[in-house]
C-alpha cells in the first residue's frame, strides 16, 4: 500500500499552528504591550529583548507549516513597509479563529473565503474614503508625521522619550526629500549615557580611527573614496610566480614591490586630496607615506560605510588611479575626530549632499540599543513610506472600528451563507482594539461596546485611549497611522488566512534517507 | 533451505532466491495495484475544480509549499509503491505534454481503476476490460473532436483565449484576479507566438517573482527583468537607447586552459608584468567602448580595477548574469553573445530603448528592467504577492495558463465544458451496446467521476447536478446557470483528449499486471 505519502493530518491542525503563533505574539500589541526575551540556543546564548513582531517570529523555531506562512507574511510586511509586523499576524490569527468557528458549523472553506474577499473589498474601500491627506500644507503634514512617528514609537522601548525620537526620525526622513532610500540614514549605536543623549548629526560619522601621525582635523577636505588593495598588489595574471635564485634578487624584487606601492601612493596623492578612505586594509608602509604627505588615511571602512560615504560626499569609489583629472572627488567642510563616550570616531561635517545624516543612539546596554535601533528603524520606514503616500488615518483602533462598521452593513445586505463569513471578518477586525485594551489591562468588553456605540455617530474620531483607559478622541490625542501600512496589514493578513483556509491536507514528506555507506 | 558441504567439508546453507522475495499473483496482484492507484487519486480528488482545496506539502528540509497543482503535489510526495509511481508519471506526462489538467487526469485514471475493480470481481478477464477501455477511449476521443468547436482569434480579438485561460486559473488560489492574470498570460503568449507556424516557444517567457505588494500589481513587461544590479553603486540607474554588449568572458586577465607558469626572476620582468596587467584591463574596457556599447552585461565577475575603469569610462555594467537570462537578453535585444573581447563589433550589440534599475520596499532589493527591446519577442511576467508561497503558487498557475494559451494557438479547438462528458457517456452507451455493454458502461461511469468530484467539491448534490443538456456543466460558482456556453467556461480539446488517452493507457498497463515480484526488505 501507499505508505510513504507521509502522515496526513486533520485540516484543523493547520489552523491551530497558525493560531498558536498569533496568540504568542498577541501580548506585544499596542502601547502597553509586553516585550519578549529571545534566547538563542547557539554559542554564547545571546539574549535579545524585543517587542518587534518580525524579530520575534524570525527567531522562532517552528515546524508547523501553517505557522510558517504567518512568519513569512510578517517578514514581508517588514520588508515592504517596515511596521505593523505584529498587527498583521494577529489579524490573520483572528481571521483563522473566526473561520474555525464557521467550519465547525459545517460551512465550506471556499464559502468563507468568498465572504472574506467581499469583506476585504468593502473594508479597503472604507479605508480609502476615510483617509486624510495634508500633502499641500507642509506644517500640517509635519504634524502628521510627528503623530505617526509617536504612535509607532509608543509601543516600543522608546515610548518614554517618544517625542524626542519622533522629532529625530521626522527630521531624518524629511532630509531625504521623498526618497525611500534609508541607506543614507546611518544609525550608530554607542553604549553609555541614556537614551535621551541620542542625537541627530547632520554630517556623517565613520566608526574608525585616524591613522597615527596624521592630521586630526582637516578643513575643506577633498576626499578620495577607494576600494583597492593597499597591502601588496596581487599579481592577477594567472600562473605567475616569482622564482629567484639568489638572496640579492629577493631584495631586488622586494624593492620593486615597494617602489610599486610608492608609485601607487604617489598617484593617489596626485589627485590633490587631503583625505583618503579605503575599504581594504592600508599597511604600515603606505600609511606612513600618506602621513608624510599630510593626508588623512582611513583604512578598512566596511562596504556600507564606503558606499554611504561616497553617496554623501559625492565622490566616486575608485580602484584605479591613472587619470586623476577625471576622478570625482568627494568634498566636505570639516573632518575631525570626535569622542562619543569612550570611543573616538571620525566626523565628516558639511557634506555635499544634504540628504545624509547620522543618528547616534546612546543607551544603557547593548540590548536597549538593539531594541532602540529596531524601533527607530520601524519609525523611519513608516515615515519614509508616508512621505511618498501622504494619506494618513487615525490610530488607536479607529480604522478597525470604522471598517468593522461598514463590513457589518455589508453582512446584513448579503444573502446566503457568505454573510456569516463577512460577519466573522468584522469580528476579527474588532478583535484588534480588544487586544490593545486587554494588553493595557482595561475592561475590553466595556470599552469596545462603548467604542462601537460611539462609531455609530457620523464622522466619529473615537478610539481606545490606553493612557486614561477610556474612549478618547483620536484627533485631539494626535494618534495617527499611515494608510499604506494599514492597507498592507489588511491585504496580507487576509491573503495568508485565505491560503491556510484553502488547505485540506498537510503532506509531510519523510526525511530524506541517508545513503547506506556503512 | 538446505544444508550442503563443500569439498573441504565446511557446511554452507543454500537459500532459494524466491523465498527472499514477496510475490503477489493473479487477482490479488491486480486488486493491490488498483488499490494503490486509487489511493493516489483520492488525495488529488479534493483539489479538483474552482472550489477545490489546496494541499500543504512539507519538504524534508522543512520548507512549505502550498499548491493545488496535481503535478506539483505528486512530484513532491515521496511515493514508494510502484503503481503509485506510475500515477505520478502519468500526471507528469500530462504536465509535459499539455501543461494543464494534471489533477483531472489522475482523478480519471483513479475512477477507471475503480470501475475495473468491479468488473474484475464479476470475473471478467483483465485483458478484456483493458480492450474494452481502449475501444471506449477511442470513441470518446472522436466524439470530443466532433462536439468541439473551432474558434477564431486574432491579435485584436483575444477574448476566447482569455476565457479559456480563466477557466484554468479559476481553480487556483489566484482566482481573485484571474481576469487580469489570464490577460497577462494570453498577451505574453501572443507576444512570443509565431502565428504563421503556429508555434510558441515558452522559453521566451520568463516568469520572475518578488515578494511584496499585492497580486494585482503583477505585470507583463515587454522586455527582460534581471534580478541583478549595476556592478558599481554609482553607475547610472537609467540608460536610454542602450547598446548592449553581451559578454561571456570575465573582465579579468586571461586564464589559458593549458597549465603554464610565468616565472619572474628579475625586477624588469616584475615591472613588465604589472604594466601588462594594467594594459589588459584597459584594453578590455576600451574594446567595449570602441564597439559603441553603452551597457555591458557579463556572465562573469569583474575585477575591482576593471569595475572602476568601466565606471570611469562611463560604461555601466552588470555582472554575474545567469546563462539562461543572458540568452533571453540576447534574443530580446537582437544582440549576439560574444565570448571574446576581440570579437566585439558594433553589429553584435543588442539594442534596448530603456534600461532602468528599480528598487522595492524598504530593503535594498533592486532589479534591472530592460525594456523596449529591438525584438519584442521575449517578455517577462513579473509577479508580486504577499508571501513567498503565494508567489510560487502563482508561478505554477501561470505556467498552466501559458500552456493552455499555447495549445490553443497550436490547435484552435475548444471543448465547451466539463460535464459534457456525461452526455458523451450516454452516447457511448448507444455506440457500444453490442457485446461489451458492461465494459462501456463502466467506462462511461468513470468519465462521470470528474464532474462528480467537481460537484462534490463545490458542495452541490452530485446526482442532481448531473442532468443532461449538451452544454450543461457544473455551476461551481453559484452563478445561477449551468450552461457552460453562457458562463464562458472552456477547455482545450487537446487537453481533454490527452487526459482520456493517457488515463486509459495507464489503466491498461496496470490491469495487465498479474504478478508483482519485489525483493523483500532485508
Amino acid at each position: 500500500m501507499l505508505r510513504s505519502s507521509g502522515i496526513s493530518i486533520h485540516p484543523q491542525a493547520s489552523f491551530i499552528g497558525a493560531m498558536a503563533i498569533a496568540d504568542l505574539i498577541k501580548t506585544t500589541l499596542g502601547p502597553k504591550g509586553m516585550d519578549k526575551i529571545l534566547q538563542s540556543t547557539g554559542r554564547g546564548r545571546n539574549v535579545t529583548v524585543t517587542n518587534d513582531g518580525a524579530t520575534i517570529l524570525k527567531s522562532l523555531h517552528i515546524d508547523n507549516p501553517a505557522a510558517k506562512v504567518l512568519v513569512d507574511i510578517s517578514k514581508v510586511q517588514d520588508d515592504e513597509v517596515g511596521d505593523g509586523t505584529t498587527s498583521v499576524v494577529v489579524l490573520a490569527g483572528e481571521l483563522l479563529k473566526e473561520a474555525e468557528k464557521l467550519t465547525n458549523m459545517k460551512i465550506h472553506p471556499m464559502t468563507i473565503i468568498a465572504g472574506y474577499r467581499m469583506a476585504l473589498e468593502c473594508a479597503r474601500d472604507t479605508l480609502l474614503q476615510k483617509t486624510m491627506d495634508n500633502k499641500e500644507n507642509t506644517d500640517k503634514f509635519r504634524t502628521d508625521l510627528m503623530n505617526i512617528a509617536m504612535t509607532t514609537l509608543s509601543s516600543k522601548i522608546l515610548s518614554q522619550d517618544k517625542e524626542y525620537f519622533a522629532e529625530l526620525a521626522v527630521d531624518a526622513v524629511l532630509r531625504l526629500k521623498g526618497s525611500t532610500n534609508l541607506e543614507s540614514i546611518q544609525i550608530l549605536k554607542k553604549p553609555g549615557g541614556s537614551l535621551k543623549d541620542s542625537f541627530l548629526d547632520e554630517g556623517f560619522i565613520l566608526d574608525k580611527k585616524i591613522g597615527i601621525g596624521q592630521p586630526k582635523r582637516i578643513e575643506n577636505a577633498k576626499i578620495l573614496v577607494a576600494n583597492t588593495a593597499m597591502d601588496t598588489d596581487k599579481v592577477k595574471i594567472y600562473g605567475a610566480r616569482v622564482r629567484v635564485d639568489s638572496m640579492s634578487k629577493v631584495a631586488d624584487i622586494e624593492a620593486a614591490e615597494k617602489q610599486k606601492m610608492r608609485q601607487k601612493v604617489q598617484k593617489i596623492i596626485a589627485h590633490g586630496i587631503n583625505c583618503f578612505v579605503n575599504r581594504q586594509l592600508i599597511y604600515n608602509f603606505p600609511e606612513e607615506l600618506f602621513a608624510d604627505a599630510g593626508i588623512l588615511a582611513i583604512e578598512h571602512a566596511d562596504f556600507e560605510g564606503i558606499e554611504r560615504l561616497a553617496l554623501v560626499t559625492g565622490g566616486e569609489i575608485a580602484s584605479t588611479f591613472d587619470n586623476p583629472e577625471s576622478v570625482k572627488l568627494g568634498h566636505c567642510k570639516v573632518i575631525e575626530e570626535i569622542m562619543i563616550g569612550e570611543d573616538r570616531l571620525i566626523h565628516f561635517s558639511g557634506v555635499a549632499m544634504g540628504q545624509a545624516c547620522t543618528i547616534v543612539l546612546r543607551g544603557a546596554s547593548e540590548h536597549v540599543l538593539d531594541e532602540a535601533e529596531r524601533s527607530l528603524h520601524d519609525a523611519l520606514c513608516v515615515l519614509s513610506q508616508t512621505v511618498n503616500d501622504t494619506r494618513v488615518l487615525f490610530g488607536g483602533g479607529w480604522p478597525e472600528m470604522v471598517m468593522a462598521k461598514e463590513v457589518d452593513e455589508l453582512a446584513r445586505k448579503t444573502p446566503g451563507k457568505k454573510s456569516h463569513a463577512i460577519d466573522a471578518f468584522s469580528r476579527a477586525l474588532q478583535a484588534i482594539p480588544t487586544i490593545i485594551a486587554d494588553n493595557a489591562g482595561l475592561d475590553s468588553a466595556e470599552l469596545i461596546s462603548q467604542l462601537r456605540a460611539e462609531h455609530h455617530k457620523e464622522n466619529c474620531t473615537a478610539g481606545v485611549d490606553v493612557i486614561t483607559g477610556t474612549v478618547g478622541d483620536m484627533q485631539k490625542l494626535g494618534i495617527q497611522e499611515s494608510f499604506k501600512v494599514k492597507q498592507a496589514i489588511l491585504l496580507s493578513a487576509t491573503e495568508a488566512a485565505e491560503m491556510i483556509l484553502r488547505v485540506d491536507e498537510i503532506i509531510t514528506c519523510a526525511p530524506r534517507r541517508r545513503e547506506d555507506r556503512m | 533451505m538446505a544444508l550442503a558441504f563443500d569439498e573441504f567439508g565446511r557446511p554452507f546453507i543454500i537459500l532459494r532466491e524466491q523465498e527472499k522475495k514477496t510475490r503477489l499473483r493473479g487477482l490479488d496482484a491486480q486488486k493491490a495495484n488498483i488499490a494503490a492507484g486509487k489511493a493516489v487519486a483520492r488525495i488529488l480528488r479534493t483539489s479538483l475544480g474552482p472550489k477545490g482545496m489546496d494541499k500543504m506539502l512539507q519538504s524534508p528540509d522543512g520548507d512549505v509549499i502550498i499548491t493545488n497543482d496535481g503535478a506539483t503535489i505528486l512530484e513532491q510526495m515521496d511515493v514508494d509503491n510502484q503503481i503509485a509511481k506510475l500515477m505520478v508519471e502519468l500526471s507528469r506526462s500530462q504536465d509535459y505534454e499539455i501543461g494543464d489538467g494534471t489533477t483531472g487526469v489522475v482523478v480519471m485514471a483513479g475512477a477507471l481503476l475503480e470501475q475495473a475493480e468491479k468488473l474484475l470481481e464479476h470475473g471478467i478477464h483483465p485483458i478484456r476490460v483493458a480492450e474494452g477501455y481502449e475501444m471506449a477511449s477511442r470513441v470518446a476521443f472522436d466524439h470530443l473532436e466532433r462536439i468541439s468547436r473551432k474558434f477564431e482569434f486574432s491579435a485584436d480579438n483575444i477574448e476566447p483565449l482569455v476565457q479559456t485561460c480563466m477557466t484554468t486559473l479559476s481553480s487556483k488560489i489566484v482566482n481573485r484576479c484571474k481576469r487580469a492574470l489570464a490577460e497577462i498570460a494570453v498577451k505574453a503568449v501572443l507576444a512570443v507566438a509565431d502565428l504563421e507556424r503556429k508555434d510558441v516557444n515558452l522559453d521566451l517567457i520568463k516568469v520572475e517573482g518578488k515578494v511584496g505588494g499585492k497580486l494585482e500589481d503583477t505585470e507583463l513587461v515587454y522586455g527582460i527583468i534581471v534580478d541583478k544590479d549595476m556592478s558599481h553603486p554609482q553607475m547610472p540607474k537609467r540608460i536610454e537607447d542602450a547598446k548592449i554588449a553581451i559578454l561571456t568572458c570575465p573582465f579579468e586577465p586571461p586564464k589559458p586552459k593549458t597549465k603554464h607558469k610565468v616565472d619572474i626572476d628579475t625586477v624588469e620582468k616584475f615591472q613588465t608584468l604589472r604594466e601588462q596587467e594594467q594594459k589588459y584591463f584597459d584594453e578590455m574596457v576600451q574594446k567595449c567602448k570602441d564597439a559603441g556599447a553603452t551597457l555591458v552585461i557579463c556572465q562573469w565577475g569583474f575585477d575591482d580595477e576593471a569595475n572602476h575603469l568601466l565606471m570611469h569610462r562611463n560604461l555601466p555594467a552588470v555582472r554575474w548574469v545567469g546563462g539562461v537570462e543572458l540568452e533571453l537578453i540576447a534574443i530580446a535585444t537582437g544582440g549576439r553573445i560574444v565570448p571574446r573581447f576581440q570579437e566585439l563589433s558594433p553589429e553584435k550589440l543588442g539594442k534596448a530603448g530603456l534600461v532602468r534599475e528599480k528598487s522595492f520596499g524598504t530593503t535594498k532589493d533592486r532589479m534591472l528592467y530592460i525594456e523596449q527591446c529591438a525584438n519584442s519577442r521575449a517578455v517577462t511576467i513579473f509577479i508580486r504577492g504577499g508571501n513567498k508561497m503565494m508567489i510560487e503558487e502563482t508561478k505554477r498557475s501561470l505556467h498552466d495558463a501559458l500552456c493552455v494559451a499555447r495549445n490553443l494557438i497550436r490547435i484552435t479547438q475548444l471543448c465547451t465544458a466539463v460535464a459534457q462528458q456525461r452526455y458523451l457517456a450516454q452516447l457511448l452507451l448507444k455506440l457500444l451496446q453490442i457485446g461489451t455493454l458492461e465494459l462501456s458502461r463502466s467506462f462511461a461511469d468513470a468519465l462521470d467521476a470528474v464532474p462528480l468530484a467537481l460537484a462534490e467539491n463545490s458542495g452541490l448534490s452530485p446526482i442532481d447536478t448531473l442532468t443532461c443538456n449538451p452544454h450543461c456543466g457544473i455551476d461551481c460558482n453559484d452563478v445561477g446557470t449551468n450552461d457552460m456556453k453562457e458562463q464562458n467556461v472552456f477547455e482545450t480539446l487537446i487537453g481533454k483528449q490527452q487526459q482520456i488517452l493517457l488515463a486509459t493507457q495507464v489503466v491498461k498497463m496496470i490491469l495487465k499486471i498479474d504478478d508483482v515480484i519485489s525483493p523483500s526488505e532485508y
